[in-house]
C-alpha cells in the first residue's frame, strides 16, 4: 500500500508547489500508516530528486523517456495508472494546476477511483474517506465522501505548508515510456514567460481595478510589487480595456490564486472577482468607497484614493527594507 | 466535422448560496439558472468556427446530463445558435456518472471536436471533460485558450504553468476550455429565441452507473475577522502592521 504523488518539473527543477504536494502526501500517508512514493517524469538531477525525500518521500521513481517530452494527457495517464497499480497506491496526489486537472480525471476512469479536486486540507477522516473542498467558487465548502478503494486528490496551490520530514533517499530510475500509440497530440511551439513572477506561484500579489482610473497610473503599483517581490494582477474590466495584459486577470473567469497576501487596489470586490482570490490568507483593500464589498473580505483596509495611498506604501516599504 | 459541447446548468454567478436538509442540499428557491460561463464561451467559439465555411463544421450540438428542469438552459444554448441538443434524463450525480452518461450518449455520433469547460461554477470539479475523454478513449487537451482549424487539422493553444504551447491533435478529441477561448459570450437574438423553440432536444434515458463520490454536507465559510482600518493619511502604517501583526514579510 502506498500514497503516490505525481510531480512535474520545470527545466529539471521542482518548485514550491512540488514540495507542498510531497508534504501533503506525506501527512496523508501518516494517516494511513503507509509510505509516500514520489513519481517524477522527465530529466531531473539526483540532487533535485533528493529534495523530495526531505519532505517525506520514502521512495522516488524517476522516469526518463523521450516520449515524455510532449505532455500527451492520455499517454501520461496510462503510464501513471500503471505505476499506481504496481505500487498498490491507495491515494494519488496531484497538483490542481492544468496538468493535474488533465490527469486526475483520466486516472479516475482508468483506476475507477473517486476524485476530489482542489482540496486545501488533510482528509477529515480516512474511514470513511472524507475530504473538505471549496465549492461555489469559494462561497461554500463541502465534505466529500470518496467511496472507492483508490482515491485521487488534487491539492489547491498555496494551501498547505511545507513540512520537512526527512527520509533516506531511495531512488529508482525507470526508462519505461508511455504507450506511443496513445500519443495523438503534437506540440509545435512552446512559449514560456521568463523573468516574471508567476501569478499562480506568488506569495504576494498586488492587484489593481478600475479605481486605478487609467493605465498611466500603474507605475507606483508595479513599483510596490517589485519592492515586495510580488506578482501584479488586475480585475477583469482592467484587462478587458487593455490597461493590463490578459494573463493578469484574477477571478472566476481568470486566474484563481491563493497567495499569503493580496492587495486589492481600486477593486470593488464583485463576487466574480472574489471567486478568484478569496482563498488568500490576508487581503488588503484600498478603496475610496467605505461601503465597497471588498472591505467585507479584507482584514486590512484603507479608505482613500489609491493614487495618493500607493506612493505612501512605496515609501514605507523602502523604509522597512532599509532597516 | 461535427462539434459537441457539454453544458452544466449552474446558479447565476451572483447567487448567494444557502443550504437546506441539514446542509445536505442547495436551497434552490429563487435561483436563476444559467449556462456555466465556460460552456457559454465554448459555444461561442464553436459557433465562430462554424461561421467560417472553410472550417467545414457541419453542426454544433449541446449535451447535458440533467432533469427536465434544465431545459430552459438548454433552450438558451439553442437560442444562441446551437443546432440541436441531447439531454440524458437523470439527476446529475457525481462527475464520474455525468461523464459516463455523456460517453454512452455520444459514443456512436462521431463528433470530431468535443468541448467542455475547465470547471463548473457549482462544484468546481474540473473533472468531467477529462473523464469523458478517457471513457471515449480519445485524446484531451486541458486548459485550451484557442481552437482553430488549419487545413482540416485542429490547432490548439494550451495554457501551462508559466506559458503556453501550440499543438495539433487528431480528431476526435476533447478540448477542455478556459479563459481566452472566446472574448464575450454570444447573446441570443430574437430570431434565435424563436427558432430555438422548434430545434430538437433528443432525450436519452440513462445507462446504469454508480457514483464514486458523494457530498456529505456543505459548510459556509468561516466569517473573517472584521477589517482593520488604517488612516489614509498615515497609509505607511499598514506596512508595519503587515510586517509585525500579519507577519507576511
Ligand atoms: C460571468 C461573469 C464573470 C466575471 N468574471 C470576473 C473575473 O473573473 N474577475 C473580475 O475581476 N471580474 C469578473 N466579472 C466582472 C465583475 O462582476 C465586476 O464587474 C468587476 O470585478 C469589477 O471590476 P473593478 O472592481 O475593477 O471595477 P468597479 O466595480 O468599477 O470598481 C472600481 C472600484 O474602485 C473604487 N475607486 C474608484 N476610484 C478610486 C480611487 N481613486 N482610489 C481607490 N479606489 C477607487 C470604486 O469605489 C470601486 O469600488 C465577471 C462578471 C460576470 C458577469
Ligand atoms: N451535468 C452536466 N452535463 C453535461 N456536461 C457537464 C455537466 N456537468 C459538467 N459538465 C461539463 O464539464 C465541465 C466541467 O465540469 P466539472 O467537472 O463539473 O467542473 C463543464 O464546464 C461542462 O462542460
Amino acid at each position: 500500500m502506498s500514497v503516490l504523488v505525481f510531480l512535474e518539473n520545470w527545466d529539471g527543477r521542482f518548485k514550491k508547489l512540488s514540495f507542498e504536494l510531497v508534504s501533503y502526501a506525506s501527512k496523508v500517508a501518516d494517516m494511513l500508516y503507509s509510505p509516500v512514493i514520489a513519481l517524477s517524469f522527465g530529466q531531473v538531477d539526483a540532487s533535485e530528486l533528493e529534495k523530495l525525500a526531505t519532505y517525506g518521500a520514502s521512495k522516488v521513481i524517476s522516469v526518463e523517456n523521450d516520449l515524455l517530452g510532449t505532455f500527451d494527457e492520455q499517454a501520461f495517464a496510462g503510464l501513471i495508472a500503471g505505476v499506481a497499480q504496481n505500487t498498490d497506491a491507495k491515494v494519488l496526489v496531484l497538483a490542481n494546476n492544468n496538468a493535474g486537472k488533465a490527469l486526475a480525471p483520466r486516472l479516475s476512469v482508468r483506476l475507477k477511483a473517486g476524485v476530489a479536486s482542489g482540496v486545501s486540507k488533510l482528509p477529515v477522516s480516512t474511514e470513511p474517506f472524507v475530504v473538505y473542498k471549496k465549492v461555489y467558487s469559494g462561497k461554500a465548502f463541502a465534505n466529500i465522501l470518496i467511496k472507492t478503494d483508490i482515491k485521487i486528490l488534487t491539492l489547491a496551490q498555496n494551501s498547505f505548508e511545507l513540512v520537512e520530514s526527512p527520509k533516506p533517499f531511495v531512488c529508482e530510475k525507470s526508462a519505461a515510456g508511455p504507450d506511443g500509440s496513445l500519443i495523438k497530440t503534437q506540440v509545435k511551439e512552446v512559449q514560456i514567460q521568463s523573468g516574471k513572477i508567476l501569478l499562480t506561484d506568488a506569495d504576494i500579489v498586488v492587484s489593481g481595478g478600475r479605481g486605478m482610473k487609467s493605465p498611466e497610473n500603474w507605475a507606483p503599483l508595479v513599483e510596490l510589487a517589485g519592492l515586495l517581490g510580488a506578482a501584479t494582477a488586475c480585475s477583469r474590466p482592467v484587462s478587458d480595456e487593455g490597461w493590463r495584459s490578459h494573463d493578469e486577470h484574477t477571478g472566476q473567469t481568470g486566474k484563481i490564486i491563493a497567495p499569503n497576501l493580496y492587495f486589492a487596489i481600486g477593486i470593488s470586490g464583485a463576487t466574480q472577482h472574489l471567486a478568484g482570490i478569496s482563498s488568500s490568507k490576508f487581503i488588503v483593500a484600498i478603496n475610496t468607497d467605505k461601503d465597497a464589498p471588498i472591505f467585507e473580505a479584507a482584514q486590512y483596509g484603507i479608505i482613500g484614493d489609491a493614487l495618493k495611498v500607493l506612493p505612501k506604501l512605496v515609501e514605507a516599504v523602502k523604509e522597512m527594507k532599509s532597516k | 466535422m461535427k462539434v459537441l459541447f457539454c453544458i452544466s446548468n449552474v446558479p447565476d454567478t451572483t447567487t448567494k448560496v444557502k443550504f437546506v436538509n441539514e446542509s445536505k442540499k442547495l436551497d434552490v428557491s429563487g435561483i436563476q439558472w444559467v449556462i456555466n460561463p465556460w460552456d457559454e464561451l465554448a459555444l461561442t467559439r464553436a459557433l465562430e468556427l462554424k461561421d467560417d465555411a472553410a472550417n467545414g463544421i457541419q453542426s454544433v450540438t449541446v449535451a447535458h446530463v440533467g432533469t427536465v428542469g434544465a431545459e430552459p438552459t438548454i433552450r438558451k444554448a439553442l437560442a444562441i445558435g446551437a443546432d440541436d441538443a441531447i439531454r440524458v434524463n437523470t439527476e446529475a450525480d457525481d462527475a464520474y456518472t455525468i461523464a459516463a452518461q455523456l460517453a454512452e450518449a455520444v459514443r456512436s455520433e462521431q463528433f470530431g471536436i468535443i468541448m467542455c469547460g475547465i470547471e463548473s461554477s457549482d462544484h468546481n470539479g474540473s473533472t468531467v471533460g477529462g473523464m469523458l475523454a478517457e471513457f471515449l478513449g480519445c485524446p484531451s487537451v486541458t486548459g485550451v485558450s484557442s481552437v482553430k482549424i488549419e487545413g482540416g487539422i485542429p490547432v490548439i493553444v494550451r495554457e501551462i504553468d508559466g506559458g503556453k504551447e501550440v499543438l495539433t491533435v487528431s480528431a476526435p478529441f476533447v478540448a477542455i476550455v478556459q479563459k481566452g477561448i472566446a472574448k464575450e459570450p454570444r447573446i441570443a437574438a430574437m430570431r434565435g429565441i424563436m427558432m430555438a423553440r422548434t430545434k430538437p432536444i433528443k432525450v436519452i434515458e440513462p445507462a446504469a452507473c454508480e457514483s464514486l463520490t458523494e457530498v456529505v454536507d456543505y459548510e459556509m465559510p468561516k466569517a473573517r475577522a472584521a477589517c482593520k482600518y488604517v488612516d489614509a493619511e498615515n497609509a505607511g502604517k499598514l506596512i508595519a502592521l503587515l510586517q509585525n501583526e500579519a507577519k507576511v514579510f
